[in-house]
């Protein structure tokens, strides 16, 4: 449940976005096919092997427009479906099915020049038909794409040939191509795509035996590098007690993302496996209300920001693990700059601070805390911290159905706790209808000209400013960015430790 | 006897009705609407009206209720609102773990109660029939997933004779590996099972040890054995049939805590998983087949009572 809906709240806040018009990313980088960073290059493997993957996520369906959720992402993502484009684990976009692409000078116009040779796993050619059908199946009325609304600014799609693809925009957006990574290419005459696929991707589709087990086989008409391994098979569990004793029995080689601290220590210290601490985009905040008093005052959240340890709060919630953030952008966001100094645990700057806005003896305030972990956890923590400053917290615990209604939508709220898990996210703070209602029209700005950017390194730039600008005004306190864990057999090697956007390349992993 | 069947089958019947129409009501004063898991967040009034036309929720309930009881009538479960399969067939699929992991946990429980019951009842006044019964009272107290879990962590995790969960691939297409994966969670169940049916079946002997009829007998120059086979075995069976068909329901029921600890596809985790995912033709479904798989063990008990017990069957015959 607990990554269930932050995954929701994801899909929220993405459809929030549009709002304003404003989406976020960078162009394609050159690179090299994209092998996922592995911890360590193996000697020997077994070409043939195949890999038991172990995660916590099964499919809905397999349908990434109809509902089929984070599970789809993970197992099918550069697996068995291909985007023109591939986001790859280190967070860069390099092209993938399309083999080059043409900007017009006013920015409007894409023209997209398709790989040739790539066949689906049925068999039939990829054509350019098959692009435009997959972006109209996204953006189509029924789908349930998290990512629909980004593509608000296609005017039209064309296909001159079969071989060429023509995307008429109605405004600029420099985040188009990376929007593109994340859609898949599809057979446009595949049916019962809930249950079934043809994606032209490195494998396809063994069987989904369901409450249990997906199988990838290598597919032998790829058009690109063989995957290192025959294929995989992803175990799905409900629970992470029940996922960590398959790896300790050798039932699975690899856990895609641990969810359970507690469970760590079995393996540490132990050469059996190895623990790799990666690049997480989930973000937990403490989101003050910007609208209301006392948090409408600047040096009111700058305090609240400066009289939390957030370091000891990390370390008890995850004994060493995850990183300190001082802003909304994770370190694998091209536009990521330290800023923890900003706001520093300070609990006598804390004290002045609140002197200065009139708070000498401190104020009351109700924290709206979400129901599932971490949450309460931090909440408490959150009490104890403030209380030291002369704030008294009320914790309010709600479920997360309750935090959509109460928070999101009607912002009837102070301050909450809330994790925010997609990359690229800073965006929203040039919203000011967002749920916490930072309005500031210096960011907006800053955000609405970055997507309407020429280059990337404008676009970095004016993010940058954005960036620096809310941690100077401290319009949430980013608590800390979560761990991204895999844990995996000493034997493996090549597989993806950064999991963005749930994502997980498996053609990389080698087993010896 | 005839005529008792005839009566047993029609109440049978009018059991499921009555069960289906309960379930059918429950399930629609939950609050929320079931068309909201076919949206996305933030549709459109238009979007949500034609989720609700095409799965029926802008029906009245009468209307609704004779269409869902018509698709029952004629064996269509319906299609999972998020999986978009048909619920009928997958529920078969995870029969094929549930069904064997609860007749299998039923019988072990069965082979291990009525002998361990039987001593408990006989040596009530020796140490060990008084161990035994003890023991039992603790049994009930234990819960099933302690229980799991303390046998993974040392027949899965540190002796590593059993795997620590999950189901083959290929279901029971080698069923020596099938076996071995549900040698571990029919322990589980069969243990807390057998706690309970330890103590019906030490009650029930019990009561046949002090019977005036069993005194009789012996009296008469049978053996104890013979007393006890003849006359005593049948005389206590009674009782425990009944309660065997109550607990063999419970541990259909029951599994779905031990499939969750051991990751086993059955009946179990699709409905904790349909229930988390708001999907009501699953859901439905399974309570569906789980209701009439309970009723008909029911009905089985009942017979077998009548063919163990002549006193039962004398009015209507």
């Amino acid at each position: 449940m607990n990554r269930k809906t932050p995954w929701l709240i994801g899909a929220v806040i993405a459809v929030a976005l549009t709002l304003t018009g404003c989406g976020s990313g960078s162009g394609p980088e050159s690179g090299a096919q994209g092998a996922p960073a592995g911890t360590a290059a193996s000697g020997s493997h077994d070409p043939e092997a195949t890999i038991e993957i172990g995660s916590l996520y099964e499919p809905q369906n397999l349908d990434n427009t109809a509902g089929g959720g984070q599970g789809v992402t993970e197992a099918f993502n550069g697996n068995v479906y291909e985007g023109l484009f591939r986001l790859t684990d280190e967070g860069k976009v390099e092209n993938l099915l399309a083999e080059s692409q043409e900007v017009s000078p006013d920015g409007l116009t894409y023209t997209f020049k398709l790989r040739q040779g790539v066949t689906f796993h049925s068999g039939a050619p990829l054509t350019s038909a098959d692009v435009k059908y997959s972006i109209e199946k996204v953006t189509a009325d029924d789908s349930q794409s998290a990512r629909k609304s980004s593509f608000d600014v296609i005017k039209s799609i064309e296909t001159p040939d079969d071989a060429t693809v023509v995307v008429k925009l109605s405004d600029k957006s420099i985040s188009f191509v990376y929007n593109l990574s994340y859609v898949w290419i599809i057979n446009h005459a595949a049916k019962d795509l809930a249950t079934s696929e043809d994606g032209t991707g490195p494998y396809k589709l063994g069987a989904w035996k369901r409450g249990s087990t997906l199988s990838l086989d290598r597919f032998d008409g790829y058009w690109g590098t063989k995957p290192a391994n025959k294929g995989v098979v992803f175990h799905y569990f409900t629970e992470a007690t029940a996922l960590n004793n398959a790896l300790l029995t050798n039932a699975v080689d690899i856990v895609t993302s641990e969810q359970s601290p507690d469970a760590l220590a079995q393996f540490q210290g132990n050469d059996d496996y190895k623990i790799t601490n990666g690049k997480s985009t989930t973000k937990l905040l403490l989101a003050f209300n910007d609208r209301v008093k006392p948090f409408n005052d600047r040096l009111v959240r700058k305090a609240v920001s400066s009289a939390i340890d957030d370091k000891k709060l990390l370390d008890s919630i995850w004994a060493g693990y995850g990183t300190l953030i001082g802003s909304m952008v994770p370190p694998s966001d091209p536009w990521y700059e330290d800023l923890t100094s900003v706001n520093p645990y300070d609990v006598n700057l804390a004290k002045q601070q609140l002197a200065q806005a009139g708070y000498p003896d401190g104020f009351s305030f109700t924290l709206d805390t979400p129901s599932y972990d971490p949450h309460p956890t931090a909440a408490t923590f959150i009490k104890s911290e403030l209380a030291k400053v002369g704030i008294n917290v009320t914790i309010n615990v709600i479920t997360a159905d309750e935090w959509y209604t109460k928070v999101y939508k009607n912002r009837d709220f102070t301050a909450t706790l809330q994790e925010h898990v997609n990359d690229r996210d800073v965006v929203w703070y040039g919203n000011p209808d967002f749920y916490w209602g930072y309005d500031n029209p210096d960011v907006a700005k800053w955000v609405k000209d970055a997507e309407r950017s020429d280059t990337v390194e404008q676009q970095t730039e004016l993010l940058k400013k954005v960036n620096r600008q809310i941690a100077d005004d401290a319009a949430s306190d980013w608590l800390y960015l979560y761990p991204q864990i895999v844990v995996a057999a000493s034997n493996l090697s090549g597989y993806p430790v950064n999991g963005l956007n749930s994502q997980f390349y498996a053609y990389g992993i080698k087993k010896s | 006897m005839t005529a008792y069947l005839l009566r047993r089958t029609a109440f049978l019947l009018v059991s499921l009705v009555l069960a289906g129409a309960l379930l059918f009501l429950l399930l629609r004063l939950l609050p929320g609407d079931p068309a909201n898991s076919l949206l996305s967040v933030g549709a459109t009034p238009e979007q949500i009206a034609a989720a609700r036309r095409q799965i029926g929720s802008d029906q009245p309930l009468l209307a609704q209720f004779t269409s869902w009881a018509g698709d029952m009538a004629s064996l269509d479960l319906g299609e999972s609102f998020v999986g978009k399969v048909p619920v009928g067939p997958e529920i078969a699929a995870r029969l094929v773990v549930t069904v064997p992991l609860t007749l299998l946990s039923f019988l072990l429980a069965v082979l291990l109660a009525v002998p361990v019951g039987y001593v408990a009842a006989r040596r009530a006044d020796r140490w060990y029939g008084t161990l035994l019964g003890g023991l039992s009272q603790l049994g009930i107290a234990v819960p099933a997933f302690w229980i799991g879990m303390l046998l993974i962590t040392v027949f899965a995790l540190n002796l590593r004779l059993f795997p620590a969960g999950g189901f083959p691939r290929d279901d029971w297409a080698d069923p020596a590996d099938a076996l071995t994966s549900l040698a571990l969670p029919v322990a589980t169940i069969a243990l807390v099972m057998s706690a309970s049916l330890i103590r019906y079946v030490r009650s029930a002997t019990l009561d046949v040890l002090d019977s005036d009829y069993l005194r009789t007998f012996r009296a008469l120059g049978s053996s104890f054995p013979r007393a006890m086979w003849r006359h005593g075995l049948r005389n206590a069976a009674v009782p425990v049939v009944s309660i065997l068909g109550i607990e063999l329901a419970t541990t259909f029921l029951g599994a779905v805590v031990v499939e969750s600890v051991f990751a086993l596809p059955g009946l179990g985790s699709m409905l904790v998983k349909g229930i988390e995912e708001h999907d009501y033709p699953v859901i439905q479904g399974i309570l569906v087949v789980s209701t009439f798989a309970v009723l008909m063990i029911g009905f089985a008990a009942d017979l077998v009572q009548r063919l163990i017990d002549p006193r039962l069957r004398g009015g209507s015959s």
